[in-house]
């Protein structure tokens, strides 16, 4: 007898859910979890990771992630007005910079100008913070540059226009209508931006790290080589998430709330 | 002084590319005077008033506006545009900024006047457009006809010598055509000097002082709107005339 396709894909929706629940039960009943938990979340260690988790490791990853935002933002802004500049060759600048950031891994543009703009510049980084911050920045930038561009763009050409034929010059246009409306469209991808920071803030370290710079993520090695545990790495794990999931939330939310009301 | 020309345009060109739009557009405009552009669409008459402020750049010609030659690299743009109002299609308020707000911030960050100043002739030009009370209200929240009024104050806050309206009635939905047009008018009565595109052919005819036809980037033909719209000469302008009257 023929099914109809309504029906089938009722049957098929209902066969996907069931292998799901069941995968999921597999995975609960084979793992093995008195010896997880002997390995990867003592309480003894939990408590052991405060309060410098606290006060010294996500302290540094926020710093760090602030300056490399704020740094990101005022960069990012100004290649983005560059890359929207009736000049070619600021055009081209902004453009080639974006590429070339936006294509080498944070690790390798980390080291190469952490340690480069030292030695190009014959120059010491007068703080531990910036050294980390700096490079971050430059990389963040790139992205940043794209996002508010797009986010330019997206007001409409007519703003511009009525601005100027008040009087206004173009940055004096730019400034007052066309960024705060710019503004109003891309602080959801900026925000995602920052909450991407905060993460790749964990590869600074690799820079090298004192007692008072250390972030969150060596934090939690260092706390695994000292117990000889992971217990220590899934703290600075779940430290992480407890400072992302409430920005992708507000995100979310941002998100809902302009396709409501329609703009 | 009665006969001064406020606008004065010579040899106006403009191309897009291949696309010829102004072939040599000869108009002045004198102090007092409201000049009615029609003619069918893609005629070039939205770009020539955007040539009048250069939101469009010409290819080639002039156009001396208050005495001062626009296509003059060496003139001062921004000082020009404050004394010609514009008045766009699509509205263009600033929708991040309230009514009162919208009307402000040129008179301040363009004309330097205090707050006070600012929004006491804003609420005064509200209050002539018939929109004191919405004075807080975000432009999202009017309707067409109320936000192109707000337009026409924002523009009349800078203290305008002439005033250009690119089709400012077209997007409205037609009970909200009369509000608009009857606020243009009160401008025309006091004398303001006006250059107007318009499909609004009752307009042109009751307060144009003078009707100028175009038709594929030349003024076919120009005259008081009675000898342009009753008894038009030239064959393009009756065949528009006819098109547009018989609906």
């Amino acid at each position: 007898m023929a099914i109809s396709k309504r029906k089938r894909a009722q049957y098929i929706r209902f066969g996907v859910y069931a292998l799901s629940v069941a995968l999921v039960v597999a995975v609960v009943l084979l793992v093995d979890w008195s010896r997880l938990q002997g390995a990867m979340f003592r309480w003894d260690l939990v408590k052991k990771q405060f309060p410098g988790l606290i006060t010294t490791a996500a302290r540094n990853t926020i710093i760090f992630t602030i300056l490399g935002f704020a740094g990101g933002l005022a960069l990012g802004l100004f290649l983005a007005l560059l890359r929207l500049s009736r000049a070619r060759a600021y055009r081209w600048f902004a453009a080639t910079y974006i590429e070339i950031f936006r294509g080498i891994p944070l690790v390798v543009t980390l080291l190469i100008l952490g340690f480069g703009i030292p030695i190009a510049f014959k120059w010491q980084w007068p703080n531990p913070y910036l050294r980390g911050a700096v490079p971050l920045a430059l990389v963040a930038a790139a992205y940043m540059a794209e996002t508010i561009r797009a986010g330019i763009q997206a007001v409409p050409k007519g703003q511009m226009e009525a601005a100027r034929s008040l009087g206004m010059s173009y940055s004096r246009a730019m400034a007052t209508v066309i960024i705060p409306q710019a503004m109003r469209i891309i602080i959801p991808p900026l925000t995602n931006e920052f909450v991407l920071l905060i993460k790749d803030t964990s590869l600074i370290s690799i820079l090298g790290v004192t007692e008072g710079t250390i972030d969150l993520a060596r934090y939690g090695r260092n706390g695994v080589f000292d117990s000889a545990n992971s217990t220590p790495l899934i703290v600075a794990g779940l430290a992480y998430l407890v400072m992302t999931l409430p920005l992708t939330q507000l995100v979310a939310h941002m998100e809902r709330r302009q396709k409501a009301s329609g703009r | 002084m009665n006969t001064e020309a406020v606008v004065s345009i010579r040899n106006l060109n403009k191309s897009f590319g291949d696309n010829h739009v102004l072939r040599g557009i000869d108009l002045d405009v004198q102090r007092g005077e409201v000049v009615c552009i029609i003619g069918p669409s893609g005629s070039g008459k939205s770009t020539l008033l955007r040539c009048v402020n250069m939101l469009e750049t010409p290819t080639d010609g002039t156009v001396v506006v208050l005495g001062t030659d626009l296509t003059d690299l060496d003139s001062d743009l921004d000082a020009a545009r404050t004394k010609i109002g514009m008045v766009f299609q699509s509205f263009n308020l600033f929708s991040h900024m309230s009514v009162l707000d919208n009307v402000c911030v040129a008179q301040r960050k363009v004309l330097k006047r205090s707050k006070d100043e600012a929004e006491k002739i804003a609420l005064q030009l509200l209050q002539r457009v018939g929109l004191s009370e919405k004075a807080t209200a975000y432009p999202a929240q009017l309707s067409g006809g109320q936000q192109q009024r707000v337009a026409i104050a924002r523009a009349l806050a800078m203290n305008p010598q002439v005033m250009l309206f690119d089709e400012a009635t077209s997007a409205l939905d037609p009970e909200l055509v009369g509000e608009v047009l009857n606020v243009m008018r009160g401008l025309a009565e006091e004398g303001m000097t006006m250059l107007v595109v318009t499909h609004e052919m009752g307009f042109a005819a009751n307060v144009a002082s003078r009707v100028v036809f175009m038709d594929g980037g030349v003024i076919v033909e120009q005259g008081p709107p009675a000898q342009i719209i009753n008894s038009p000469q030239e064959e393009r302008t009756k065949a528009f005339l006819s098109s547009v009257q018989q609906h």
